[in-house]
């Protein structure tokens, strides 16, 4: 394996861990919040064909982009009606929004362009291109930084330096800002955050929102940016793998960008190879596909390190009349 | 204390919460400009208008009584057992390993053994978690979920790789020998004189997911260790207090759960495919989750959901053959029934207990 064959599969696992890293951040704003989420796979797939819908109907990313977020947001609302409001299992919920959004995409998708739920395909500025940093051409041919440089930082759509960047913000809102210490309050202990005036109903909602908007970005992201066009069932998972990366993060937002990082690697060495021997064994691609959901039940097992959820977690909040 | 009556309660509430999901149904197909009281027709006609659409229907029917089971029997001891389609899958692997072991002389003696192994396996796959939540406290959602997607790698790599036919282009089995061939509707019908279509897949394992409704039956509200499994679902404390252990609870009624999913593997592998080919679950192992949500857990309650779903099933085939509305409708109904009956029960059950409260006042 040469230099230049892990420079692109690390460019690969850049591309790869963007939809997981916003999911998982969506997900660790609801969690926090007390609203569990295995709805993530399905905001994501709704987002990502509205935006792509969109997209190829106007010509313009932006507002497919906004169709998306939008899309996502709305299925988040569901889930806030289902668990905060009518106080319904959230667990539940969240399947029903999967089964919702896998079963619409397709059903819409038919019926506006007639491909058998796929869209067209997008290209210009129909997609989120590649971001060329200054100089990249240049500094390309510098040995070892300049590769670095050109493939590794450079290069890629706007959304995934966003989702970079969620992390510190994520990191900030939550753990810095009184707005966090509230919403993580809200998943310990509901009952502290109304005796002190503060609306448990309106921060939940709120985290929901969050969750819905990150959620949105990463469909947006799976369909305009990483591919040119939405196909039926497309997120291919990705919502459970954030789940998955969420946990293996604890509910961390540093935590959560080493475990999509790592889920993305192994899916970019799994997209590469088709199998892998190590020291004699040969390990099949399909082990390299369970490995984040073995990686995660082994933590979940709690023998390496426990991981505890947010104490309110999945339970609604009734308010003492 | 009711603040209505029990008929309500069973009946009224989940048909209001059916039909509104029939209703924002319909409005989806009249958004895509078809009507749906022509999609209606042709369900119902493509599903029990013919011995072939009954056939169908009931082979569908027979899946989702299984995977609903498997969920009703969790949802008794309080555990969401998400797991259904891998543990299904599983049971697939079960099925086909007895199936294929030895020449079988008569279905007779192939199709227990092949409960055997279809149990087996898919209590297997539920064992780990079941061990995990008891143990250390992981929770049973996510650890089913995750495998599933385990059971979905390790199924491929096992069709691919291990037991795939020789020389076979599909990844799947050999065919089973003819001595493990389930009789069909129409091989049981046509000594009784009735023609049954002799095409469809509806197999003797309808009858065996019936004997199953009425096992259930007797479990959960007859034996000892339903009345356990019900108390520690009621009230885990109270439960431990009256001496249960909930460890072995948990692990029992996962156990139990995971059989009934792996079962489902007599109807679709042995009876239907009658070799182990590649996703043969199909998404089952998730509609018994809508089955056993609307069936309130309880057999017969499960065998009418699992009736409505075959109809639904086999109903959305004929739609996406005839009126060009795909499938995935299907989906968008399964996914409002889940939502209505499980999540937003409140929303429909608040007014409901509202209108009885005003015309009995206490």
């Amino acid at each position: 394996m040469d230099f230049l064959t892990i420079i692109q599969i690390l460019d690969s696992t850049m591309r790869l861990a963007t939809p997981l890293l916003l999911a998982c951040l969506a997900g660790l704003f609801s969690e926090r919040a007390g609203i569990f989420d295995i709805g993530l796979e399905g905001k994501m797939l709704a987002a990502a064909f509205l935006s792509a819908a969109v997209a190829a109907a106007t010509g313009s990313v932006w507002l497919g982009f906004l169709a998306g977020v939008g899309a996502s947001i709305s299925l988040a609302l569901i889930h806030g009606l289902a668990s905060i409001t009518f106080r319904g299992d959230q667990l539940i919920s969240g399947v029903a929004i999967n089964f919702l959004a896998a079963g619409l995409t397709v059903i819409v998708g038919q019926s506006w362009f007639g491909l058998g739920g796929r869209t067209p395909s997008l290209a210009g500025d129909a997609r989120f291109n590649p971001l060329e940093w200054p100089l990249a051409e240049t500094l390309a041919d510098i040995p070892v930084a300049g590769p670095l440089y050109a493939e590794l930082i450079s290069g890629h759509s706007i959304l995934v330096y966003v989702a970079l960047l969620a992390v510190p913000t994520s990191w900030y809102i939550l753990f810095r800002t009184r707005f966090g210490l509230r919403l993580r309050a809200v998943g310990e202990n509901p009952g502290a955050v109304d005796t002190a005036g503060i609306s448990v109903v309106r921060l939940r909602f709120t985290a929901v929102i969050i969750c819905g908007l990150l959620c949105g970005i990463a469909g947006a992201y799976l369909a305009t940016g990483l591919a040119a066009g939405f196909v039926k069932d497309m997120t291919a998972g990705r919502g459970f793998i954030a789940l998955a990366a969420l946990i293996f993060a604890k509910w961390r937002p540093w935590h959560a960008l080493y475990a999509c990082l790592l889920f993305g690697f192994l899916e970019a060495i799994g997209n590469r190879y088709q199998s892998i021997e190590l020291a004699g064994f040969i390990l099949p691609v399909q082990f390299m596909q369970a490995l984040p959901y073995i990686l995660t039940v082994v933590i979940l097992a709690g023998f390496v390190g426990k991981a505890i959820p947010p104490r309110a977690g999945g339970a609604p909040y009734v308010k003492e009349r | 204390m009711d603040r209505m009556p029990k008929w309500a309660d069973v009946l009224l509430i989940p048909l209001i919460n059916l039909l509104i999901a029939f209703a924002l149904s319909g409005l989806v197909i009249l958004a895509i400009g078809k009507d749906p009281v022509v999609a209606l027709q042709t369900m119902v006609q493509g599903s029990f208008g013919s011995t072939n659409g009954i056939g169908y229907t009931l082979y569908y029917t027979t899946n989702f009584i299984f995977t609903g089971l498997a969920v009703a029997i969790a949802f008794h001891a309080r555990l969401f057992n998400i797991g259904g389609e891998g543990q299904a899958a599983l049971g697939g692997l079960g099925v086909a390993l007895v199936c294929l072991s030895i020449q079988w002389p008569h279905w007779l003696i192939a199709l227990p053994a092949a409960m055997v192994g279809g149990a087996v396996f898919g209590a297997a796959w539920a064992f780990i978690p079941a061990y995990l939540q008891a143990k250390r406290g992981s929770h049973i959602v996510i650890t089913t979920i995750m495998f599933n997607f385990i059971a979905a790698a390790l199924m491929g790599y096992l069709l691919v790789e291990v037991i795939k036919a020789p020389g076979s282009m599909a990844s799947e089995t050999s065919p089973f020998p003819p001595g493990a061939s389930l009789p069909t509707f129409h091989e049981m019908l046509a000594p009784l004189g009735i023609e049954f279509n002799r095409n469809t897949p509806a197999n003797v394992s309808f009858l065996v997911a019936l004997a199953c409704l009425v096992f259930f039956w007797a479990l959960v509200w007859r034996t000892r260790l339903g009345y356990e499994i019900r108390a520690f679902g009621q009230s885990e404390s109270a439960a431990i207090y009256a001496g249960i252990n909930p460890v072995k609870i948990t692990v029992i009624a996962m156990l139990i759960s995971g059989a009934f999913a792996g079962l489902m593997a007599i109807n679709n592998v042995m009876g239907e495919a009658e070799r182990l080919i590649l996703n043969s679950v199909e998404g089952a192992g998730f509609i018994g989750i809508a089955v056993a949500l609307m069936g309130r857990s309880h057999p017969v309650g499960i065998l009418l959901a699992a009736l409505l779903f075959g109809f639904l099933y086999q109903g959305g085939a004929e739609l996406s053959l005839w009126e060009n509305i795909p499938r995935e409708l299907v989906i968008v109904i399964q996914a409002l029934v889940i939502l209505l009956t499980g999540a937003l029960d409140g929303m429909v059950r608040g007014p409901v207990e509202k209108l009885f409260a005003k015309r009995k006042p206490a």
